[in-house]
This record gives structure tokens, C-alpha cells and sequence, in this order.
């Protein structure tokens, strides 16, 4: 099968130079994948994919950096192990979006579904609306390496469970309006190592965690990302409405949360 | 109130003996020993000990002898003394109770009450000494038929074949993460399976960057905890494991105590050093087969579909269904871990009480896929409990592709199975992250021993097949006639496929 000679002559494939557009209608993920990861062999850097549908595992297993514009619907384990490459959705992320990925950036113009960034080890998730249950569940950390999960909108139960590392913000906005959307439970269950930033919501917090008001250093990093959030959907909202003593800040109580359990 | 009256062990010193040069106490991890310079005698604090022998084994003189304490609470079937004492440890600390290593409960073994049959008269033995007997195994998905085509006035294989991996002897080293053992442990393992032509499984805990050279000979394991897997560890091994569950605590996820979590490891897993890895109980992205198979496929896209990708269960009650689930899912590898199966840490509710023994599960697996057709569609490897050559022959005979050996090959490293790989003070080096303790393993020696277990068995596993005029694995494989049991009840005669002896 060479997918590429049937798609280019009826031009749902176009290559011109480093940038290629595809047309996804009907495609098959494991030929959307094999073909993306030819392409990314050929030297191509930036593929804009139209009429995705529920094709899962893209961007997964490419070896070179690659922007990808996705338009349509991605399905679940969107950005599983990408290693630095950078995804664009208009539109939603269903579950394991940024699934154990390693590094790069996940730009979702809409909602994700459950288990986003579960186990994520580096780079960057923003999701302009609403994120599933068990969000950046099992972060990890290490050096310089930390993960970064931006969630406009609301996020379900048990974000950010066993997290080991890394930093979650969920903003809470509901559409342009500043009111609180979401009270997750069990926030931080289990967690031992890392952050999370809540703004404008009731904290159901796990056991072992610590809801502690936020200072400026926090603040600091909040207003960047918060920065970052706005310039990626473009959106017409002055950071300053949002920075104020509104966050809170879940962090582990103890390095050991099931010391003394068993013996 | 103290419990020490009736502790499990006491050592005893002939004073005459002991030259106080102090070896034991330099020895023991556990405090058991420690000098009294005041009355220059060296004192024991017997409840401490855990019978790992390190003191006896380096004492000068001979002059310490382990011994189980002749003082024992009234001893009852029922209420016998480990009953007691699990009682009494609980009662102190209000924990539940973690050990080391596998379930060593009794009538559990079944491997002892299967006999395999023999070459007499009618039917000639094989000498292995002489003739050739094929030990390779392959793991992989094997296509449902072998499909041929004429090309150049040669038949050749139509079927594309899917990844395997080639083992010259059915023992592969089973999964010990970096963190439940140390590198040195891993390292002499890797060694060994290279020097044998077969594999270990580096365990959850990703792989140290040192190790990646012997990635040829290398089984990568994904867990629920992730630890270490980016795209490069998943390429970095000939195949990929999803474990979804582990004989010894099957249903619970894993723990690394932070003691264990040192720099080194916190580098490898990506966690903050001194915490407690943990594993969750599920893949929270894997709750039905379905899922499953999603994974198995995230795992496939990332190895470019060059590698075959297992998935490890545990043996549970109804292990044939979800064998039959798995093999659909896409997996090429089942991994079957028994009752019996070891691990660092466990909850000894869980490990002595949960899962079945692998002979039962085994059988019935291999039954199941054999029933639906698919059995030639994916590899099995059985494991938890193999303790010789025999066990793995039997194992075959019972529809085993392969096994998994750890405890064994812990054993051949120097372990005594004194259960307390938990506090990660292993006297013996192995399942210790402590720079100091791991230098009392010795790399090169380790590493020999276990080459020697695998080189061992597999001459006995030879030997036993030509006995039974056996030359080849896929023979004996599933291989029922071959096996009679003794002592079973006819339910367990049935459920293993086998008559009794005698018929």
C-alpha cells in the first residue's frame, strides 16, 4: 500500500516544501500515522490535517520536531509520547490527550476528555474550555523538566491524583464571564510532588494535601501562564481581572503519603 | 506489653567461639548485632532477625547458629505461631502488614503432583548428550495459517509475520524494577540473559541509561506508574510490556517505600527523590478491553509496529476469559502471573490471599484459547512459582510457550527469601538501592550464577524431553498426554486437562 501516491494525484495530499495539508476523511490511523511519520522522514515540518475524525495517536512516534494543525475531531491518546512536537486542535480532545508525553506543546481550541496529560513528564497543555475527570494525573518532574497543564475552563474529579511533579492551573472561567464553573473532588488525592493552581472554586481536596492561599511568587508564575493562555486563543480579557487573591494553591503535605500504612 | 518472648528466631553465639572481630555486626542490616565495649561481648537482639543468614555466612569461626526459637506461643493448627505473631505485629503498630517476596502458603503447589511420562519400548528416548534437542522458542502473534506462494520456482511465506522475538531456552528473567533491585542486580541479570540468548524484563521503573546497551536482550514494562517511558525506553528494548497486574498482589498497584527512592532512581522514574513511588491500582486509562487494545496500539504506533507488545496479568479467577480479551486486543504476548509470583512489597493479605496458582490458570488459558481457535495467534508465558527445570517442562506441557523465573534467579544472586526486600536494607545487596549495601553484590559472580541456573535448567529441560522422545518445544507445548496427576481431585484433574496416574 502506498498511501501517498493514491492521496497526492487526487489532492488530498499536498506537499509543498517543509508544509503539507491533508485531507483525513476515511483515513485510518495507523495509515494517518505512517504517512505523517513518512512525511516527517521527507524533511516535512509543518501538516495542517483537515476533516480528522476520531483518528487516534496522532503525532506519536515522530522522530523530528513538527508543527500539526489539526481541524475536526482528534481521537483519544491525541499527542501519546510526542517528543516535542506541537499540536494545534480547533476543536475537542477526547481522552488521553498528552498521554505520557515527553515534551512539546498541545494547543486544544475546546475541551479535552478524561485522563489529559496522565503521566505527562514534559512541555505544555493549554485547553481553552473544560478538562474530564483524573487531569494531569501523575505528573512527573525531574531537573529541569516539568510539565504544565493550562485548563481554561473546569476540570472533573480526582485532578491531579498520585501527582508526582509538575504544575496544573485551572483558570474556571465560563465563557467571558468570571464565574466559577467547577468543584472537583478529591483534588490532589495521593499526590507527592508538584503544584496545582484553583481559581474561583470550592476545593474538595484529597487527603494529604495542603489549600493554601496564594503568594506572590506563585502569583508571578500564574500572570505568565495566564499570559501564555490568553495569546494562545487570542482572547480580548486583561490578565489583571484575573490575578487577584482568587487562586489557591494544592500542594503535597507530606513526601510520604502511605508511610505508616503498612509496615 | 512485649512480643519478644516468642520471636520467630534466636541466634546463638558460642562465646568461646566469637573472636569479637565484630563481622556480624557490620553484616547485619537489621541491628541484630552490636558490640558492648563496657563487658566486650557482642549482644543479639534475636527479634530483630529475619534469618538472612549474611552473619553466619560471614562469621570467622563458626561461631553463630540461626535457629527457629525453641519458645513458641501454644501451638495450634489454627493458631499457629505465624498467626499469632501477624497478630501481634498489628496489634502494635496498627499497619497493615507488607513482606517481601512470594505467597508461601501450603497446598498451593501443583507442579509437585503432576508426573511427566516416559519412553519405554515402544517409543525410542532421545539422548541429548548426542542428539540434538531444539530449546528456541518464538514469542510473537503467529498467523492463523501459513499461507505460501510460488516466486522464482520457490515457495515462500505469503503471510506477513508479525514482531517476535527469538528465545534459545523457554526461561526468560522476570520483571525487577530499578528501585525494587539495584543496577548492579539489573546489570548481572541483563548479562546473563545475553550470555544465555534470552531476555529479561527490566520491570516499571523505566531503564537506566547504563543498561540501554543491553537493550538487545531487554523486555521494556509499561505499568500503571509510567516511570521512565518516553519514546526512547520504548524502543530501546526488543519488546514492550503492559503489565496490568503481578501475582503477588493482583488488583493493587505498586509502592516503592521513598527509603528505596534515591537520587539515581528519582532521575530515572522522573519523581522527587525520598517519596514513595507509587503505582496506581489501574491503567486510569485502561478499564475495559477495548481500552486496552488502545493501548496496546499507542504502544504499537510508538515502536512503529517493529516490536511485539505483551500484556502481564495476573492469575485470577477468571483468567481464561480476559486471556481470550487480551489475545483479541491486539496483544502478542500473554503473561500469566501466579499466586506464587514475588515481588518487593505487598500487602501479605493480598499476596498470600489473592490470584490462583499459575498451573490452574495456565491450563485453563491455554484451554480457552484452544476452544476459540486463537491459541496459535499469541505466545504464553507462565510464571510465579517456577522453582526447576521440571516445573518448566510441566509448565509447557501445560500450554506454556515460556516462563518467567525470578525468584530462582534471585536465589542464584544470594538471596536467602528472607522477605524483607521492604525495607530496602537487603543484607545481601540485592533488593537494596544503598550505594553501600549494593557493593556487597558481586556484578561479575552474579552474573554467572545466573547464566549457570538458565544453562542448568535448560540441560535438564533437554533431558527430560528426550527421556520423553521430545525433540523440539513446540512438541511438548500444550502437550497434555505427556502429564498424570497424582492426589488431584477430579475437578482439579479437569480444570488442569489431565488424567491420573495410572490411565
Amino acid at each position: 500500500m502506498d498511501l501517498r501516491e493514491s492521496l497526492e494525484p487526487r489532492g488530498r495530499l499536498q506537499v509543498d516544501g517543509n508544509v503539507a495539508l491533508l485531507d483525513a476523511t476515511g483515513l485510518h490511523y495507523r495509515e494517518l500515522n505512517a504517512l505523517m511519520r513518512r512525511l516527517s522522514a521527507e524533511g516535512v515540518e509543518n501538516v495542517e490535517l483537515h476533516n480528522v475524525n476520531g483518528q487516534r495517536y496522532i503525532g506519536t512516534g515522530l522522530k523530528r520536531p513538527m508543527n500539526i494543525i489539526v481541524r475536526g475531531t482528534p481521537g483519544n491518546d491525541l499527542g501519546m509520547f510526542i517528543n516535542g512536537q506541537r499540536i494545534f486542535v480547533y476543536g475537542n480532545a477526547q481522552d488521553g490527550c498528552g498521554n505520557t508525553m515527553n515534551d512539546g506543546l498541545i494547543v486544544v481550541h475546546g475541551s479535552v476528555g478524561d485522563v489529559a496529560g496522565y503521566a505527562m513528564r514534559g512541555g505544555r497543555i493549554f485547553v481553552r474550555d473544560d478538562a474530564g475527570f483524573r487531569l494531569g494525573i501523575h505528573m512527573k518532574e525531574y531537573g529541569g523538566k516539568k510539565p504544565i497543564i493550562v485548563v481554561g475552563g473546569g476540570a472533573g474529579d480526582f485532578l491531579g491524583e498520585y501527582m508526582a511533579g509538575g504544575l496544573i492551573l485551572v483558570l474556571g472561567l465560563k465563557e467571558e464571564k468570571n464565574e466559577c464553573v467547577h468543584s472537583p473532588k478529591f483534588v490532589g488525592v495521593g499526590m507527592h510532588g508538584g503544584v496545582i493552581y484553583m481559581r474561583g472554586c470550592t476545593i474538595h481536596a484529597g487527603k494529604n494535601v495542603l489549600v493554601e492561599g496564594v503568594e506572590d511568587e506563585d502569583l508571578k508564575l500564574i500572570r505568565s501562564l495566564v499570559e501564555d493562555y490568553f495569546n494562545h486563543f487570542n482572547l480580548d480579557l486583561r490578565v489583571n481581572d484575573f490575578i487577584s487573591d482568587e487562586f489557591v494553591k494544592v500542594t503535597p503535605s507530606t513526601s510520604r503519603p502511605y508511610m505508616g500504612l503498612y509496615r | 506489653m512485649r512480643n519478644r518472648a516468642a520471636s520467630t528466631y534466636i541466634v546463638l553465639r558460642k562465646e568461646d567461639k566469637c573472636t569479637k572481630c565484630r563481622a556480624c555486626v557490620e553484616q547485619c542490616t537489621y541491628g541484630v548485632h552490636s558490640y558492648n565495649p563496657a563487658k566486650n561481648v557482642i549482644e543479639s537482639k534475636s527479634w530483630l532477625c529475619s534469618n538472612c543468614l549474611r552473619c553466619v555466612e560471614f562469621c570467622p569461626t563458626g561461631a553463630l547458629t540461626i535457629t527457629r526459637n525453641p519458645n513458641s506461643y501454644r501451638m495450634g493448627h489454627h493458631w499457629n505461631h505465624e498467626a499469632i505473631m501477624d497478630v501481634k505485629r498489628q496489634a502494635e503498630t496498627g499497619s497493615a502488614l507488607l513482606e517481601g517476596m512470594g505467597c508461601d502458603g501450603p497446598n498451593l503447589t501443583y507442579w509437585d503432583r503432576l508426573l511427566l511420562n516416559a519412553c519405554q519400548v515402544t517409543n525410542p528416548p532421545i539422548d541429548p548428550i548426542r542428539e540434538p534437542i531444539e530449546t528456541r522458542v518464538i514469542l510473537g502473534r503467529r498467523p492463523p495459517r501459513v499461507e505460501l506462494k510460488p516466486e522464482n520456482r520457490r515457495l515462500m511465506l505469503k503471510n506477513e509475520l508479525a514482531p517476535y522475538i527469538c528465545a534459545e531456552t523457554p526461561i526468560l528473567l522476570a520483571a525487577m524494577s530499578y528501585g525494587a533491585v539495584n543496577l548492579r542486580v539489573q546489570e548481572a541479570m541483563a548479562r546473563a540473559a545475553i550470555e544465555c540468548g534470552t531476555y529479561f524484563n527490566c520491570g516499571e521503573g523505566g531503564l537506566h541509561p547504563e543498561l540501554r546497551r543491553y537493550g538487545s536482550h531487554i523486555i521494556v514494562q509499561v505499568a500503571s506508574g509510567r516511570f521512565g517511558v518516553d519514546i526512547e525506553y520504548l524502543n530501546s528494548g526488543v519488546a514492550v510490556e503492559i503489565k496490568i497486574g503481578q501475582g503477588a498482589k493482583p488488583g493493587i498497584g505498586g509502592h516503592l517505600p521513598g527509603e528505596k527512592v534515591t537520587e539515581d532512581i528519582a532521575m530515572v522514574r522522573m519523581i522527587p527523590k525520598g517519596t514513595d513511588a507509587l503505582s496506581p491500582a489501574p491503567h486510569h486509562d485502561v478499564y475495559s478491553i477495548e481500552d486496552l487494545r488502545q493501548l496496546i496500539y499507542a504502544l504499537k504506533e510508538a515502536t512503529e509496529y517493529k516490536k511485539p507488545v505483551a500484556v502481564k496479568i495476573a492469575a485470577v479467577h477468571n483468567a481464561a476469559a480476559i486471556a481470550s480479551g487480551i489475545a483479541r486486543a491486539g496483544a502478542d504476548i500473554i503473561v500469566l502471573d501466579g499466586v506464587r509470583g514475588s515481588t518487593g512489597a505487598a500487602p501479605k493479605a493480598i499476596r498470600d490471599n489473592m490470584g490462583i496458582p499459575i498451573e490452574l490458570a495456565l491450563a485453563a488459558v491455554d484451554r480457552r484459547l484452544r476452544e476459540e481457535g486463537i491459541r496459535s495467534e499469541v505466545s504464553i508465558i507462565a510464571s510465579g512459582g517456577i522453582r526447576s527445570g521440571a516445573d518448566v517442562v510441566k509448565a509447557i506441557a501445560l500450554g506454556a510457550d515460556a516462563v518467567y523465573i525470578g525468584t530462582a534467579a534471585l536465589i542464584a544472586l544470594g538471596c536467602t527469601l528472607c522477605k524483607m526486600c521492604y525495607t530496602g536494607r537487603c543484607a545481601w545487596g540485592i533488593a537494596t538501592t544503598d550505594a553501600e549495601l549494593s557493593k556487597r553484590l558481586n556484578l561479575e559472580e552474579g552474573c554467572r550464577r545466573v547464566a549457570n541456573l538458565i544453562k542448568a535448567w535448560t540441560m535438564e529441560i533437554k533431558e527430560m524431553m528426550g527421556a520423553m522422545g521430545i525433540d523440539t518445544i513446540e512438541a511438548l507445548r500444550g502437550n497434555r498426554e505427556l502429564l498424570r496427576g497424582v492426589g488431584l481431585t477430579e475437578g482439579e484433574l479437569r480444570v488442569l486437562g489431565i488424567k491420573v496416574a495410572g490411565e
